[in-house]
């Protein structure tokens, strides 16, 4: 069994190249040193302090979270009527149409950012939070249709025809038997675009207009000068919230489920 | 109207709300880029409308943009062959192991949810000339001045590695899922080595995982804007920042848009032909 050892260190080695570098920045934001590099000379929450008090930070932040729940409303919105006509009706041609969905992650984010730019400013709207929110949008409906898609697929038709045999008007089917039902869908749609959209870099920095940052342009822009210990407690902050949020909603998810089962 | 009518409606009335966005938010701004090509940017800075060669002439055989295009192609290339290799055994561990697969499969989605900006800027933390790297080699006193690191192609390919390698991993995995265990089994008893069982049954099995994820590195890695912006130096600048220099810094849209459209071109005939011979469906398997 020579050989399984060695694809075991091997796939060891792979996870601890995937997850060393992160692990590298959490622990340097909490270096004591002002310098945003080896070595550790104490322990110390100053800079999560400096964050804290960091106006243009805060202001990106403000604007990330703004942005994010936009386009999450507006994105999961239309990514959960698609994927319900998608799972629950025999539409001609849906292999096509999921592809023209997902088409937006398919082109490369360069050519959207530009084609979207250039024929929104043609129409008159030019570089605002608007259209970095039309950006966004378009960006993450195909996860949102993907991720919803996936997860709609085990909820059948005949629980709805059920409640509709026992009395149920088709609307109140609809709203007491198949939302509920699609709770978890919707809120992992819902947190796959606010991320998606908190994350975003290539195609803010083309939409955003001037002095307006989120989060991961103004880490870019700080960037640009060295890196500092204030950059690494930014990315631990990120890391807590992209990290920590959809685990916070899966035990939601999960505490909603269990209620509704027992 | 008959039930019929209105429940075949229906989907559609769903549809049409996303089938619009992606319409007016995606398909028109492209055509209207194309259009936008053959104009001509004139020496006052207005765009002048018409038929002109000018900007797609300049984008085909300024050599310029030429060997920033092949150089893209072959950073992207050589990040999906890293990938491959890195990739494919780790794939094959989490597929045959006994463990708990899930916790497996769910760290590796775990990097998605890290911003892409702090995973890449995570490297200078390890490659830097005070970084962990540089830092653990003057301890063992391999070297007694900092090693240069950063800043250059190889550091580019190690970053896209980092940030594409989970898309490879998760795709061979997801056919290595689909092979009947059975099969293998199968070809040992029939007399084949384990070696040959997997070089004749396995690996052809998981061929289609493979090809799926070594297009989304390739298409995600030729594509890139920051990276190279991050850990590359002034001179590994990639296809998408000529793009965004001519459209942002030059203000040059019609050149832009030709240029838009020649990355788009070179990585959609790419997409076309994996999608003539393999589909779309394996792709979006690996995707959900």
């Amino acid at each position: 069994m020579m050989g399984w050892q060695l694809i075991r260190a091997w796939a060891i080695a792979v996870y601890v190249f995937m997850f060393l570098p992160v692990g590298v920045v959490v622990l340097l934001s909490f270096n004591d040193s002002q310098f945003g590099s080896f070595p550790m000379t104490g322990l110390s929450l100053r800079w999560f302090a400096e964050l804290w008090s960091n106006e243009a930070i805060l202001r990106a932040f403000r604007t990330s979270v703004a942005l994010g729940l936009l386009t999450a409303l507006i994105s999961t919105t239309l990514g959960v009527l698609a994927a319900l006509a998608l799972v629950r009706y025999r539409v001609p041609g849906a292999n096509a149409i999921s592809t023209l969905l997902i088409a937006p992650i398919l082109v490369p984010e360069v050519v959207l950012a530009v084609a979207l730019l250039l024929f929104l400013d043609f129409l008159g709207l030019h570089k605002s939070f608007a259209l970095l929110l039309l950006g966004h949008v378009i960006f993450t409906l195909p996860f949102v249709v993907l991720v919803v898609q996936a997860r709609l697929v085990s909820i059948r038709r005949d629980v709805e025809e059920a409640a509709m045999s026992l009395g149920a008007s088709p609307a109140q089917a609809f709203f007491q038997v198949t939302l509920p039902l699609m709770r978890p869908a919707v809120l992992a749609g819902g947190l796959f675009a606010f991320t998606v959209s908190f994350d975003d870099v290539t195609g803010t920095l083309f939409w955003k207009p001037g002095g307006v940052e989120t989060v991961p342009t103004q880490i870019f822009a700080m960037l640009r000068n060295s890196i500092s210990p204030e950059i690494n407690a930014l990315g631990t902050a990120m890391i807590v919230m992209t990290v920590g949020l959809p685990l916070l909603g899966a035990a939601i998810a999960r505490r909603l489920a269990m209620k509704d089962g027992g | 109207m008959s039930v019929e009518a209105r429940e075949a409606r229906q989907p559609w009335i769903l549809l049409a709300p996303a089938l619009s966005a992606v319409t007016l938010l995606l398909f028109v701004p492209l055509l209207f880029i194309l259009v936008y090509s053959f104009w001509l940017r004139t020496a006052t800075g207005a765009d002048q409308p018409g038929f002109f060669l000018d900007n797609w002439r300049e984008a085909l055989t300024d050599p310029f943009y030429r060997d920033i295009l092949l150089s893209t192609l072959r950073i992207a290339a050589i990040t999906t062959a890293v990938c491959a290799l890195m990739g494919y055994p780790t794939a094959y561990f989490i597929a045959r192991s006994r463990g708990d697969k899930l916790l497996m499969v769910l760290l590796l989605m775990l990097p998605f949810w890290i911003s892409y900006i702090i995973r890449t800027m995570s490297w200078i933390n390890i490659l830097g000339a005070s970084g962990a790297a540089n830092a653990a080699l003057m301890a063992l006193g391999v070297v007694s001045e900092p090693v240069n690191m950063l800043y250059n192609e190889a550091a580019v390919i190690l970053g896209l590695t980092h940030y594409l390698l989970p898309f490879m991993i998760l795709n061979v995995f997801v056919s290595l899922e689909g092979i009947d265990a059975n099969v293998e089994a199968a070809a040992n008893s029939l007399g084949a080595t384990r070696w040959q069982s997997f070089l004749e049954v396995t690996l052809p099995l998981s061929l289609p995982g493979l090809a799926a994820g070594g297009l989304l590195c390739f298409v995600l890695g030729a594509g890139t804007y920051i990276t190279p912006l991050i850990l590359g130096g002034p001179r590994d600048a990639m296809f998408a920042n000529l793009v965004f220099e001519a459209i942002i810094t030059q203000l040059n849209w019609p050149l832009g848009s030709a240029l838009s459209l020649m990355l788009l071109l070179v990585l959609g005939a790419l997409v076309a032909i994996y999608n003539r011979y393999l589909g779309m469906t394996q792709l979006m398997k690996g995707l959900g």
